[in-house]
């Protein structure tokens, strides 16, 4: 059976986001034959919905309105409430972002059914879908059918894969109405985000524990990134270090941190609890860095060292420079 | 004033992975013997949330609603502890089994029952399904706006100033009351109730209401209700152990570190 999906997008600097792609990605795979929508709010939208559709859309419901730039839920909902009304969704996708965290369950309740939130994995059971998420911190995952329609779920980053790109690929759009009132009203907006590369898009990421005893502990931990190159590696932490404040939260890794897949993950004195691991267990190698051998971070690390980071990361800052 | 705190009682998060088993016939978390279910942790900052607000208003009261078995007394008293004035505990086995949707219908009920509500502060999500909905879902079943993930709330000429977590930052925004707001653990720690407060929470009754106290439909809520429907709980596959280095000094093991991802064509 064809099934239509409706993905809300979101935008970066005037393109589709690479969550977005995804998402319209594995909305085509999983349409088999409906209609793949796609909702862009905010400026630079209309220009925007190109890039969707050799990405697997078939529509592209836009508003170019800057009021949207800045998430207002009442807003973007009574948008993608018209989108919805057009595109008669069997199923609705969102990112595990902002926008979906909150999105979803409004939606959800709106159209009496029932939002699955940080899905990671989605699939077609013969009919049926089937949604599976993390739960208790990342201990367990749990597969979900809908008894209510349409599915509403939001997807975690990186956890589904784009289609091949199809060259030339065009679709219908329609513009749906600028933003109207929202009741909560913005006063501020402060970024405090770290320089350079981000963690999301950095090829390589060192993260510092409760186990770097100081924030001090912080500055081996980014020398060894630097050792790494600036260009290619960035900086995280663990909540119990943000939490500390020895690191700002918005580098936190973990279940409510920022989940990153890099290339290589470098756990230096952090213990790899759960709720942690739900943030990096998609990188491709990790290596753990504790004094503690029964550390449970040596369960999802293919190289370990044992021993007091600050004792280890020295050389090693000297051998990956020397290796360069 | 009156504030509403929701809390839920969970398993301990903190369960260490070897103690944390499943019961694959019932699709069911089996309770780690000798590790007590706790007040989920975001909740405590909620009740946080909640009562440095009581202090700097005044005349304000705080009520902590928990829907969940008899042993939820135990969440409810702790919030009483650190300073909450009254306990509610929604218990009917027709809530279990339920999802975001039916806890969110229980509690919008209760809440509806209380009479006039200013504020209800919830976690940003429980710490055992780690949904993030149901705060969500209280406000649009009282048609309130909401505010979530935040790290700081203040009252300001009557409405709540919130003070949000971005992914790259924080946002400021102002809440009309009343309103839904939930609390994530930038906010800070909750406090530790003393020996005293412990004793009178201990002494405090707490109210129990039942499907019929909220006049809410049996086959509405809990996994009659329940529009996502779980067809299977279990533990991934972990890969096996890491290869830890083995030579001598800690200089000759960073060393061979930097062979071995060398080798492996990963630096
Ligand atoms: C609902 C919920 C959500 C959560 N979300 C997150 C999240 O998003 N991200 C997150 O990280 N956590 C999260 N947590 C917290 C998580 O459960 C852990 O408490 C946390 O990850 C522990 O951080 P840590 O490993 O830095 O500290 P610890 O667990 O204290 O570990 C410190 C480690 O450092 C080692 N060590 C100590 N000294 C040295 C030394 N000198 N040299 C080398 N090693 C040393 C120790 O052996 C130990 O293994 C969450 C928890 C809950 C309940
Ligand atoms: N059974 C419950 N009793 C009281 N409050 C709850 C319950 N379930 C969820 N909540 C509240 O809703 C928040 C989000 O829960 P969830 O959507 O399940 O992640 C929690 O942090 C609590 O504040």
């Amino acid at each position: 059976m064809p099934r239509n999906v409706l993905v809300v997008g979101e935008l970066s600097e005037g393109a589709p986001t690479s969550t977005t792609i995804e998402l319209v990605g594995a909305g085509s795979r999983l349409a088999g034959g409906g209609t793949v929508a796609v909702t862009l709010l905010g400026n630079g939208a209309a220009a925007a919905a190109a890039a969707t559709f050799p990405a697997g859309a078939t529509k592209a419901f836009t508003s170019d309105d800057a009021n949207y730039d800045q998430f207002r839920s009442d807003q973007w909902l009574a948008a993608v409430e018209s989108a919805f009304g057009l595109a008669s969704p069997d199923l609705v996708l969102m990112a595990q972002s902002l926008v979906g965290r909150e999105l979803a369950p409004r939606l959800a309740f709106r159209h009496n059914t029932a939002a699955a939130m940080d899905c990671v994995h989605l699939a077609d059971d013969g009919g049926t879908l089937k949604v599976t998420r993390p739960v208790y911190g990342g201990n367990a995952l749990a597969t979900f059918s809908f008894a209510t329609s349409p599915a509403v779920a939001t997807v975690r980053a990186k956890s589904q894969d784009p289609i091949e790109p199809k060259a030339g690929a065009s679709g219908e759009t329609a513009e749906l109405p600028a933003a109207g009132e929202a009741r909560a009203a913005i006063i501020g907006r402060e970024k405090v985000e770290a320089e350079g590369l981000q963690l999301q898009d950095a090829p390589v990421v060192v993260s510092g524990g409760r186990g770097l005893g100081s924030p001090d502990g912080f500055k081996l931990v980014e020398e060894l990134a630097a050792a790494i190159g600036k260009d290619k590696a960035a900086v995280g932490a663990s909540r119990a270090a943000c939490d500390l404040g020895w690191y700002p939260p918005s580098q936190q890794v973990g279940l409510t941190g920022k989940v990153v897949t890099p290339d290589l993950y470098i756990a230096v004195a952090i213990s790899g609890a759960s709720q942690h691991m739900a943030g990096c267990s998609g990188s491709k190698t990790i290596i753990a860095i504790n004094k503690d051998p029964e550390a449970n971070i040596f369960k999802s690390a293919r190289f370990g060292i044992v021993g007091d980071y600050r004792q280890v990361l020295p050389p090693l800052i000297a051998a990956i420079k020397a290796a360069r | 004033m009156h504030l509403v705190v929701c809390a839920k009682q969970i398993p301990d998060p903190e369960t260490p992975p070897s103690a944390f088993k499943i019961d694959p016939q019932k699709n069911e978390v089996i309770p780690a013997p000798g590790i007590a279910p706790v007040l989920s942790q975001f909740d405590g900052i909620a009740a946080e949330a909640a009562l440095r607000i009581k202090e700097k208003a005044g005349d304000t009261k705080v009520t902590v609603i928990s829907m969940g078995a008899e042993s939820a007394q135990q969440a409810i008293k702790q919030v009483l502890a650190m300073g909450a004035d009254e306990g509610v505990l929604l218990n009917d086995p027709a809530f279990e089994k339920g999802d975001p949707h039916t806890t969110a219908t229980v509690l919008a009920a209760a809440i509806k029952k209380l009479g006039h509500v200013d504020a209800v502060f919830c976690g940003r999500q429980a710490a055992d399904w780690d949904w993030g909905e149901v705060g969500i879902l209280i406000a649009e079943h009282m048609n309130w706006p909401v505010a979530i993930i935040a790290k700081g709330v203040e009252l300001q000429d009557g409405k709540f100033r919130v003070q949000r977590v971005l992914e790259d930052g924080f946002q400021t925004v102002d809440v009309p009351m009343p309103s839904v707001i939930t609390v994530s653990n930038e906010f800070g720690e909750p406090r530790y109730p003393k020996l005293q407060q412990i004793m009178q929470a201990a002494r405090k009754t707490v109210t129990s209401w039942k499907s019929g106290d909220l006049g809410v439909d049996a086959g509405a809520v809990g996994a009659a209700g329940a529009r996502l429907k779980l067809e299977r709980l279990y533990i991934p596959e972990k890969e096996g152990k890491a290869e830890i280095m083995d030579a001598e000094t800690p200089a000759d093991q960073a060393k061979q570190l930097v062979e071995k991802l060398k080798a492996a064509k990963i630096l």
